[in-house]
């Protein structure tokens, strides 16, 4: 069920948004900061771009996801919840014993998840992997691959796109989450990995930068990506931290924090609007 | 034993792998730059549209083969066992035995038998880092028709395998025999009762060399090739444990994690009896001739005759 409409993409979200809030507020633990920057993404990831439904799910000729940041599992479970793919009452035991949602991601124990990650830098080599498993059995789907622009500064991504485009791995799309914030603060001031799209530039991939909080933009980026033959895409999103939720938006202290009953409910205002 | 007939385990891997590609469409195979080393290069020159180079990139390489695992291929991925574990350590980990993914790790020129290239190419510490892994079966194979049926063993295992070669040259054990291979069953040469040595890999060759000697002194010792380090066949040791008068355990490894580690793990729980553990103590290797680092480190023939006769 292809979602196109704009508007409605934008309620999805929201609603993912209050989900990320929610999972975190609940396990009084995890990342808020880079699942709300990347909420947008993959929304139109599992809402417009990809092939995946409910039907779908155990059949190989699916597109595919890897979460390379891990850590913004919240956003995933986020949109598998808004999908269905997982119950939305069990959002609440993420990060608790005993929880298929675990604070890294587990392919064995979550439908939907294509990839267990969670140690930073290896989510593209996975999604290289399966790029080359689908053109070896003739599959025409496609692979997505989102990294953080922190996770960058791991010298595996880029062993990784060399391989994505010395095997041309056309049927791949990397997106960049630019939200410019790591642990330590600025990604330029703790290990500058800019200019990120030059970087990709030279290493073989179609580079295409975009708003990556706007939906609009988002799903223009991709409908060009598929186009693009004989090499990989990376679209490198410029994003904010926190997006969404006034007093998280751009704070480096939001990357692994939960809010307290006061902000939880200041958020969820925040969301409402 | 044919101490004519010798050959490098890897060597044997190849040709297997060769085979197991005819037997198999689902088998890819992925090498870091050492292909005419590892002698994937054998299946890369049948299938090549089914053998990845990745390039000097180990992290790479493991990473990408869990992803082609992730969507049913059987993924074997080859390195010097110093890259494949020490360098992509993380990836085997967090990529391959977390999600219980179909990859095999079969690497060579593990141990000091490496030989000229000297202590930063000789891994004397991935059985133990591999063993501890969950999910991960670990084996060290000692000749050639072993590690053909070791292969073929793997291959059938559903789920992430290690496999373990040496550089060196090894005499021909089990040629002629018929198919036994077990994962996880020693191999138990003779009933003698004044010792057992347990071997892995290279060093199954000297001990059985030990055993024929002694055996001219009166002295009967049983040698047990303990092909798979983990899961490690306890009832076996238990039993040689109980029949026999000195164990010993004999391994191209750090005595610290590898088999005579889980040997002795065994033994404190179900058997409290001594082992001796011969291997190298704590300390990396050096340059020089692969023979004379086996006399150097004391894994000859010679060092277990004169540790059963305690001189």
């Amino acid at each position: 069920m292809k979602v196109t409409d704009v508007e409605k993409l934008q309620q999805i979200a929201t609603e993912v948004r209050k989900n990320i809030i929610e999972e975190v507020y609940n396990a009084s633990s995890g990342h808020p900061g880079g699942s709300l920057s990347a909420a947008d993404i993959l929304t139109v990831l599992y809402f417009y771009e990809m092939n995946i439904d409910k039907d779908n799910l155990k059949e190989k000729s699916r597109d595919k996801f890897v979460l390379s940041k891990g850590h913004c599992s919240p956003a995933l479970y986020g949109v598998l919840a808004e999908k269905g793919f997982i119950e939305k009452e069990s959002l609440k035991t993420f990060r608790k014993i005993n929880s298929p949602l675990q604070g890294h991601p587990d392919m064995k124990k979550v439908d939907g998840v294509d990839m267990s990650t969670g140690s930073l830098g290896q989510g593209l080599s996975a999604a290289n992997g399966m790029a080359i498993a689908a053109k070896l059995d003739g599959i025409k789907n496609r692979i997505y691959c989102l990294l953080g622009d922190g996770e960058i500064e791991e010298g595996q991504v880029w062993e990784a796109a060399m391989s994505s485009s010395h095997y041309k791995l056309d049927n791949l799309c990397v997106i960049v989450d630019n939200n410019n914030l790591q642990i330590d603060g600025k990604i330029t001031d703790v290990m500058n990995g800019q200019p990120i799209d030059e970087k990709f530039k030279a290493f073989g991939f179609e580079v295409i930068k975009i708003n990556g909080n706007d939906i609009s933009e988002i799903i223009n980026a991709f409908d060009k990506a598929k186009e693009v033959k004989g090499k990989p895409t990376a679209i490198v999103a410029k994003t904010i931290k926190g997006k969404g939720v006034s007093f998280m938006e751009d704070q480096a202290g939001w990357h692994g924090k939960a809010p307290n009953e006061e902000q939880y409910n200041q958020a969820m205002k925040d969301l409402v609007k | 034993m044919n101490l004519e007939n010798k050959k490098a385990t890897r060597e044997s891997y190849g040709e297997a792998l060769a085979q197991l590609g005819k037997e198999n469409k689902d088998i890819v195979v992925l090498d870091a730059d050492l292909s005419a080393a590892t002698k994937t290069s054998i299946f890369a020159k049948e299938f090549p549209e089914r053998f990845f180079n990745m390039g000097i990139a180990e992290q790479d390489m493991m990473s990408t083969a869990a992803g082609l695992a992730s969507c049913g291929k059987i993924a074997y991925a080859s390195t010097f066992a110093m890259f494949a574990t020490g360098r992509a350590y993380d990836q085997i980990r967090n990529n391959i035995c977390y999600p219980k993914l179909n990859v095999k790790i079969c690497a060579s020129h593990a141990g000091i038998t490496v030989g000229e290239d000297g202590a930063t190419h000789q891994m004397l510490e991935d059985l133990g880092l591999m063993r501890g892994l969950p999910n991960m079966t670990v084996l060290c194979t000692s000749d050639d028709i072993q590690t053909k049926w070791a292969v073929e063993a793997i291959n059938k295992v559903e789920g992430p395998t290690y496999l373990r070669f040496c550089r060196l040259s090894t005499p021909s054990i089990y040629d002629g025999e018929i198919p036994k291979f077990e994962i996880g069953k020693g191999v138990q040469f003779g009933e003698g009762t004044d010792a057992t040595v347990f071997a892995t890999g290279v060093t199954v060759s000297e001990a059985l060399l030990a055993k024929e000697e002694l055996e001219k002194q009166g002295i009967n010792i049983r040698v047990v090739d303990m092909h798979t380090i983990k899961p490690i066949d306890e009832e076996l040791i238990i039993k040689c444990a109980k029949e026999t008068k000195k164990l010993i355990s004999i391994e191209d490894h750090s005595i610290i994690g590898g088999l005579g580690t889980a040997i002795a793990e065994v033994l404190t729980e179900k058997c409290p009896t001594k082992l001796t553990r011969m291997g190298i103590k704590d300390e990396f290797g050096k340059s020089g001739p692969a023979k004379e680092l086996l006399k150097y480190f004391g894994l000859t023939k010679d060092e277990i005759v004169k540790e059963i006769l305690d001189v």
